[in-house]
């Protein structure tokens, strides 16, 4: 890989290897994220039943809602991955581009992950009815607070690529991005396995 | 100029065309059943979680590029370890808070 | 509710009990003292500017092994203070009301597992580890400098509760229903929380940086299978900490939930599910008693062999029972609430689990009682420490394995028993393991040795100390006295408890011994020196290094050729061999921005805890403010010519001509092992 890296792209061995070591530290941060989704998933599903006598899921979610979320973040994973087939071609105007859609279909999932939670808290349903609602909002709520961090990385990185262009470092922070935002989508994929489908059957 | 960090940077379109693809239709047919009711409780759980699971190596292989060959083994065995312990956390959690919820009422 | 002050009142000092106020004086005075001997010394811009802006793992292992210190002090004073209630409250009240009794028991354990050990090890890993491997630094010196800034945060927010506030009453464990807000309103629980939380975040970016050092940044040659033990200890060490951290994360920060927003994690009523706090927080917790002890296995690793000088036995089976304590450690954390309700199937499968888990940590009992045997002996501390530990420890892991049986835990839980098992294992395993660290690798540090006659006579209080302290509570146990007890009207504990109370004053003894130690140390320095890095004849790569370490470590990255790297290097003769040119060394440049995120998560912290929002917003912007300029920054790195690094190892060098050719050479059973001559 470091080989291949240097050949490549004429960075030093050194620097090379500096950022295979980033992007293995990255990866390991991401695993420790996935052992605090999984306990976040266990423990919804602990609770899930808890609902003290208040709305259940059923009455709560909406199977529109969920899909536009579902829609709006897996596209932008694919505009993500975009973006990283212009950067390999070294196209700034297009890696900017499609950072920029990434960023808006990511924004249109927080958007609507706002509206929806704001639309359960005043209806009598937030966080402090029942247990069962402080499990769904603390886990849909953190993945939304991930994603949300995810596009305030995506600015900086648009604000990098502006002012910086395409150089090793902003590549090499550019494909940790695109790992952390591939993982918030796989996170995604079991929340609605967990959370909303069976919560709507 | 081209740039590695240390994971394979894919220069073609191809794999994400595939993934999305194949997450659409891995998203479509769960919520199809969910909003349609067509099949039985039970069995359109079974698909739900079964589909998930397919769904996240789809993400992994074409997203993420994760393969057996490419990949560093130790991105690899990280990934497998924390599997195991997820598997270990959260199976051994479920089974002991379900089995204070019989003893218990907890 | 203020908005700017949010619950933050006059009321909140500590006026109301003369106990209280003299924790807060000695607090503010100690601070003060600091500030004042640097003051004293001119030295603020030393220590500012060479030390706290440093992203260099030496000295961030020192200043975490500093925190330490301090921590155990403090954390000593709780036990001593416990100690002294207990053997007098019989048919009385004591001098401590329980309100603070409660604090003092929660605090003590918090800080001992959080403050003091924690730190300890992280200082001793990054002081030592790299160097073992044949690196120049960890993979990452600035989420290394956060790390211990963030810990020292967490340590600040548990000192300041002594002055403004309350500290938690809830127990170093923190149970709900007790710990909500409905039943312990008022800051203690919460200094307790942010305390744990933000260390924790600062030990899961330890263990992710460890990690990655070792597999990705050893030295030429340097194969897993030849590290030093500590490397690997260290290594399971930092998996443990990567994923057990996160489930601590989750426990406490649906805690802080219940507690601020009054969400229903864990609360009695609306659907709060208290076990799932208990579940959660073992899942971290023993892992975490795991993240204590390995790094200490790991240290007597290496000193057993270097004092019975003789190769460490059962390399393998060290390293895989190191491998099998840390999968194991994710299996049996059930064991905590055996009493807690699950069925029978459920408690005898934690139960085998845990049975089963003694059997490594028994093969490298065997394994260092094996590098012991046959060998030949040197009595300095460190190894006083090991074999002390060897024998006490032994007993400690025997009351495990009896408590590790369900129905017997069943009568034990919550007692003494309890508190003198894990005592038994702590002290003589952890504690003793760091402190024989600290003699050990003292002379690496700082460049001179610490005086073994008192490290000797510190042993000996804390070894006769730990005995009279902690075998009564196993009496006491059997006798059926639960633990955390304030006062008591059975008069067949008092004796028991006098002599523990004994027992205590007699590690405060100890204590004191490892102070003198230190004064005395400094003070004789010039008679201490290790001129050749290399002062017991050690085996690993960090004694191939000067004493201290340059800030590169090595000129030259060595080519390791086996395990033992540095003994190896020895006996073929390239010990101190001088390289025939040198390169440009790339070096992490100083940055007060990690001390600014530790700062901020401080007053992050405290903001949280006192409610004052606008507080703690503009923490949160900080500290993504500084993380985006510091993540913006392509030139953080500054390069030291070929030429200084010459300069720097020919003055090396030239310290070497003058050292006397082997340090241990006038040791009573050296075993004759001459290091060859020191080219020049």
């Amino acid at each position: 890989m470091t080989a291949e890296a240097t050949a490549m792209t004429g960075i030093s061995p050194r620097d090379a290897e500096r950022y295979e070591e980033k992007e293995f530290g990255f990866w390991l941060y991401l695993m420790s994220d996935a052992i605090i989704f999984s306990l976040l998933f266990a423990t919804y599903l602990v609770m899930v039943g808890n609902t003290a006598g208040g709305p259940t899921g059923k009455e709560l979610f909406s199977i529109e809602r969920a899909s536009g979320e579902t829609l709006a973040l897996l596209l932008s994973s694919t505009t993500f991955g975009f973006a990283a087939v212009a950067l390999s071609a070294a196209d700034r105007s297009k890696v900017l581009l499609w950072l920029c859609i990434t960023f808006l279909l990511g924004a249109c999932f927080i958007f609507l992950e706002i509206g929806e939670f704001r639309g359960m808290i005043a209806q009598g349903a937030g966080p402090e009815r029942s247990g069962f609602l402080s499990g769904f909002f603390t886990l849909v709520g953190t993945h939304g607070l991930h994603v949300s961090v995810g596009l305030l990385w995506i600015l900086v990185m648009i604000g990098q690529v502006l002012f910086k262009g395409l150089t090793a470092p902003v590549a090499s922070r550019l494909m940790r991005l695109g790992l952390f935002w591939h993982f918030l989508d796989i996170i995604w994929v079991v929340i609605f396995s967990v959370v909303y489908l069976p919560g709507l059957l | 100029m081209d740039v590695s960090s240390g994971i394979p940077v894919e220069r073609t379109m191809r794999p994400y065309i595939i993934g999305i693809v194949a997450a659409l239709i891995l998203t479509a047919i769960p919520f199809g059943l969910v909003a349609t009711g067509a099949l039985p409780r039970s069995t359109t759980l079974g698909i739900i979680v079964v589909f998930a699971v397919i769904q996240i190596l789809v993400h992994l292989r074409f997203f993420l590029h994760i393969d057996l060959e490419t990949t560093p083994r130790e991105n690899l065995v990280a990934l497998a370890f924390a599997a195991v312990l997820i598997f270990l956390m959260v199976g051994g959690s479920l089974w002991i808070m379900f089995d204070l919820y019989h003893r218990m009422m907890v | 509710m203020d908005i700017i002050f949010g619950r933050l009142t006059i009321e909140s000092l500590p006026f109301y009990s003369a106990i209280a106020a003299s924790g807060a004086a000695i607090t503010v005075l100690g601070a003060l003292s600091v500030a004042g001997v640097i003051t004293y010394f001119g030295a603020w811009r030393l220590v500012l500017f060479d030390w706290v802006s440093s992203l260099d793992h030496k000295k961030i292992g020192i200043m975490y092994i500093m925190v330490a210190l301090v921590m155990l002090m403090r954390g000593f004073i709780d036990a001593a203070m416990m100690r002294s209630q207990q053997a007098i409250a019989f048919n009385n009240d004591g001098y401590l009301p329980p309100s603070h009794f409660d604090q003092i028991f929660s605090s003590h354990g918090t800080i001992m597992i959080f403050f003091m050990a924690m730190p300890f090890l992280s200082g001793l890993i990054n002081l030592v580890m790299p160097q073992q491997i044949g690196s120049r630094d960890v993979a990452f010196p600035f989420m290394n400098s956060i790390s211990l800034w963030l810990t020292t945060a967490g340590a600040g927010l548990v000192l300041i509760s002594l002055v403004i506030g309350k500290f938690s009453t809830a127990g170093w464990t923190g149970y709900p229903p007790y710990s909500e807000s409905q039943f312990t309103p008022g800051v203690g629980v919460d200094y307790w929380l942010w305390a744990v939380l933000i260390s924790g975040i600062g030990s899961t970016m330890t263990g992710i940086n460890f990690l990655v050092t070792i597999i990705k940044c050893r030295a030429p040659g340097m194969y897993l299978l030849r590290m030093p033990l500590f490397t690997w200890t260290v290594f399971v060490t930092s998996i443990l900490m990567i994923f057990a951290f996160p489930a601590l994360t989750v426990a406490c920060g649906m805690l802080v939930l219940d507690r601020t927003l009054g969400f229903h994690f864990f609360t009695n009523a609306m659907g709060g599910n208290m076990m799932n706090y208990i579940n959660l927080f073992w899942l971290w917790g023993h892992p975490e008693v795991y993240i204590l002890i390995l790094p200490a296995f790991g240290v007597f690793s290496e000193v057993v062999a270097v004092f019975s000088q003789k190769r460490l036995f059962g390399y393998i089976s060290l390293v895989l029972a190191t491998m099998a304590i840390g999968l194991l450690s994710f299996t049996v954390w059930l064991h905590h609430f055996f009493t807690m309700g699950s069925s029978a199937r459920v408690n005898s499968f934690f139960g085998t689990m845990t049975t089963i888990i003694a059997v490594p940590t028994g093969v490298k009992v065997f394994d260092w009682l094996f590098t012991i045997f046959r060998g030949r002996i040197i009595f300095k501390a460190p190894m006083l420490f090991t074999l002390g530990f060897l024998v006490t420890f032994t007993i400690g892991g025997l009351s495990g394995v009896l408590l590790a049986m369900p129905p017997v835990d069943y009568l034990m839980h919550n007692t003494t028993f309890l508190i003198a098992h894990f005592h038994n294992v702590i002290i003589p395993g952890v504690l003793f393991g760091y402190l024989a660290g600290y003699m050990f690798w003292f002379p690496k540090a700082f460049g001179f040795k610490l005086n073994d006659k008192w490290g000797a006579w510190s042993f000996w209080c804390w070894i006769i100390g730990f005995y009279l302290a902690f075998m009564p509570l196993y009496v006491l146990g059997f006798l059926g006295m639960p633990r955390r007890m304030e006062h008591y009207e059975i008069a067949a504990w008092q004796p028991h408890l006098i002599v523990a109370a004994i027992g205590a004053f007699i590690i405060f003894l100890g204590i004191v011994c490892l102070a003198v130690q230190l004064v005395v140390s400094i003070r004789d320095r010039e008679q201490l020196l290790d001129l050749t890095g290399d002062p017991w004849n050690g085996r690993s790569l960090e004694w191939g290094t000067s004493s201290p370490a340059a800030p590169y470590n090595f000129a030259v990255l060595p080519q390791v050729q086996s395990v033992d790297a540095w003994w190896d290097m020895k006996q073929r003769g390239v010990a101190y061999q001088r390289p025939d040119h040198y390169e440009d060394i790339t070096l992490p440049k100083n940055t007060f921005i990690s001390a600014f995120i530790g700062g901020a998560g401080f007053v992050f912290g405290f903001a949280m805890i006192w409610y004052m929002w606008w507080l703690a917003i503009l923490c949160l912007a900080s500290i993504a403010g500084a993380i985006i300029i510091r993540a913006s920054d392509d030139d953080s790195d500054y390069t030291m010519s070929a030429d200084e690094v010459k300069a720097i190892e020919d003055a090396r060098f030239a310290q070497l001509a003058k050292a006397p050719k082997n340090e241990m050479e006038d040791e009573p059973g050296f075993a004759g092992q001459p290091v060859p001559e020191a080219s020049t």
